[in-house]
């Protein structure tokens, strides 16, 4: 019962694109609407149809997929390192908690520039950038759980005389689990973000250069159909990742009911 | 005047300082707590010249008002923080940090929210062999009524059931002294009452020295051999009321509810401001032994 509930609310949260997509289907149909900034949903589909089918849109899509996989991984381990020890040695956090802090509050696209001066357009910029996003949330995240961790649970780990190392293990390391993944599901998006940015900063393949490719070439299908491909891509990343991580969670009804 | 207040005490067997917590002397006491004085960082003095012998199985209950230190006593006497002045023994032995032979019930359950039921009980076992450990769990969730409950997170139990696993998470590591910080405070009288009876079963089976703080002159009376009242500001002991009574006690016997008004008489005293009974004087404080 409450699955239907739920299949039911999705189905209602699908009902205004489906009927603006309708809709502006039969503008376009009727002649009432020329369609040519914006296209019909069947030309729409029809390009999307055609990329796949020429495999040019996997090609894209994996380019993509690459750049922000490598860039997660450095930039979620960075965050994690870094919160960890600022988390846990003060001098470290009075030394460089306050310049991370500076530099988060930086907008992402300033540093497109001097990455591209330093490194050049090909792909270490790109990966840096996004690595950049994807470090900022995980870097908070990881430092403010492992800051409030509940005094009271480490205490009963002392009363069982649990190691240094054991301690980490048993208590603390469950206990910052849950918003270590939070930040990281946040970087996870940040990074999407990110790779739009990358992309747009010159690249020959990938959904963002499909982006490009479609504003000078004005192609809007091409524009539209790259972005609901970003929209896809994001959105199954996400959903593989807390597929991944969800078994990790499984006693923490809060983090699950509202991913 | 002073006489015949000494001898109304004496007649509701309230026992004078001087021997108030002393035991017959050949046996050797399991838990004494020596001369133990707390002030912490911030200059509160939260104990003062805590003088304390529990025997081998006894049940002490900690009673008095609120601030008055049984916390900090609890806390010095399980390792977790450090005395300023005197000496913690368990068995004889020096306690300076947490030890195998205490356990420690706090106030909450304290229940590892990523463990499952049996995980918790189990939490303190890490270095059994895995078939002794579960066995073992097993055992203590039956005694406590939730064998049906280990493969159950924790957030799923009630209070009371939640503070029962707590309880068998301590008496499963068999400790010789076990410490509860009013265990039962956050639950319902009738709860209570159940719980009561789990752990005067769980006592019953391997005996360990209890030292239970509790705000409930009923629980006290219930569970203790001995009441101990606390003096706030800074805390110390003040008397002791020795319960006496045969167990399972019932609480509708005339000698049960002699035993909780005695205990209301010294708590009453105990909250009368100090100036009707002298300070502790050193000699008065190391008299015990
Ligand atoms: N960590 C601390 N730092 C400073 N003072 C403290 C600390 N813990 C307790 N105190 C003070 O020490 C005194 C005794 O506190 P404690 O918690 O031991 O009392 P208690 O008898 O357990 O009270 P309650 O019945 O309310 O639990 C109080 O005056 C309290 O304010
Ligand atoms: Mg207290």
């Amino acid at each position: 019962m409450p699955l239907l509930r739920r299949g039911g609310r999705a189905g209602l949260g699908l009902l205004l694109p489906l009927v603006l997509a309708a809709g502006w289907e039969i503008a376009v149909a009727t002649g009432a609407a020329s369609g040519r900034l914006l296209p019909p949903p069947s030309r729409i589909g029809a390009t999307l149809w055609a990329l796949a089918v020429s495999g040019d849109l996997w090609m894209h899509v994996e380019a993509t997929l690459i750049r922000v996989g490598l860039g997660f991984l450095c930039g979620a381990a960075a965050g994690i390192v870094a919160g960890a020890l600022v988390a846990t040695i003060p001098a470290l956090r009075w030394l460089i908690d306050p310049s991370l802090q500076a530099l988060r509050a930086v907008p992402s696209l300033a540093w497109v520039p001097l990455f591209i001066l330093w490194f050049g357009i090909l792909e270490t910029p790109k990966v840096l950038l996004i690595a950049v996003g994807v470090f900022f949330p995980v870097y908070v995240g990881v430092s403010g759980a492992i800051a409030s961790v509940d005094r009271k649970l480490v205490e009963v780990g002392r009363i069982f005389r649990l190691s240094r190392f054991a301690l980490a293990r048993r208590i603390l390391l469950p206990a910052v689990l849950p918003a270590t993944l939070v930040g990281l599901r946040t970087g996870l998006g940040l990074g999407f973000l990110f790779v739009v940015a990358a992309e747009l900063m010159g690249a020959s393949e990938g959904l963002g250069y499909l982006l490009v490719d479609g504003q000078q070439f004005s192609k809007p299908d091409q524009i539209v159909a790259a972005i609901i491909a970003f929209a896809l891509v994001g959105k199954a990343a996400d959903m593989a990742l807390v597929t991944l991580t969800s078994p990790l969670t499984r006693w923490q009804d809060t983090v699950r009911d509202s991913l | 005047m002073a006489g015949s207040g000494l001898k109304w005490r004496a007649e509701r067997g309230i026992v004078r300082r001087r021997d108030a917590h002393a035991m017959p002397a050949r046996e050797t006491p399991v838990l004494t707590v020596d001369d133990l004085s707390k002030i912490y960082a911030d200059g509160t003095q939260a104990l003062s010249g805590i003088t304390l012998a529990v025997r081998q199985g006894e049940i002490v209950a900690l009673i008095g008002g609120s601030g008055c230190g049984k916390t900090t006593l609890l806390r010095l006497i399980a390792g977790l923080d450090q005395a300023t002045r005197g000496a913690v023994q368990v068995d004889g032995e020096t306690i300076r940090a947490p030890h195998p032979s205490i356990g420690v019930v706090f106030q909450e359950p304290r229940l590892l929210p990523w463990l499952d039921v049996a995980g918790n009980v189990g939490f303190g076992l890490a270095d059994l062999p895995r078939s002794e450990r579960r066995t073992r769990v097993s055992r203590a969730l039956e005694r406590v009524g939730l064998a049906e409950h280990g493969g159950r997170w924790p957030r799923e139990l009630s209070g009371g059931q939640q503070q029962r696993v707590a309880i068998a998470r301590a008496f499963v590591a068999q400790p010789r002294v076990l410490l509860l910080d009013e265990p039962f405070s956050a639950l319902d009288a009738f709860t209570r009452k159940g719980l009561h009876d789990q752990l005067l079963d769980l006592w019953a089976e391997s005996k360990p020295t209890i030292l239970i703080v509790t705000h409930d002159v009923g629980e006290a009376v219930t569970l203790a051999d001995r009441v101990v009242v606390m003096r706030p500001r800074p805390g110390r002991l003040d008397e002791t009321v020795a319960i006496g009574l045969a167990r399972p006690r019932e609480p509708v016997a005339a000698t049960y509810e002699e035993a909780v008004r005695r205990v209301l008489a010294a708590l009453d005293h105990s909250l009368r401001p100090a100036a009707t009974k002298p300070p502790p004087t050193p000699e008065t404080r190391a008299s015990w032994w």
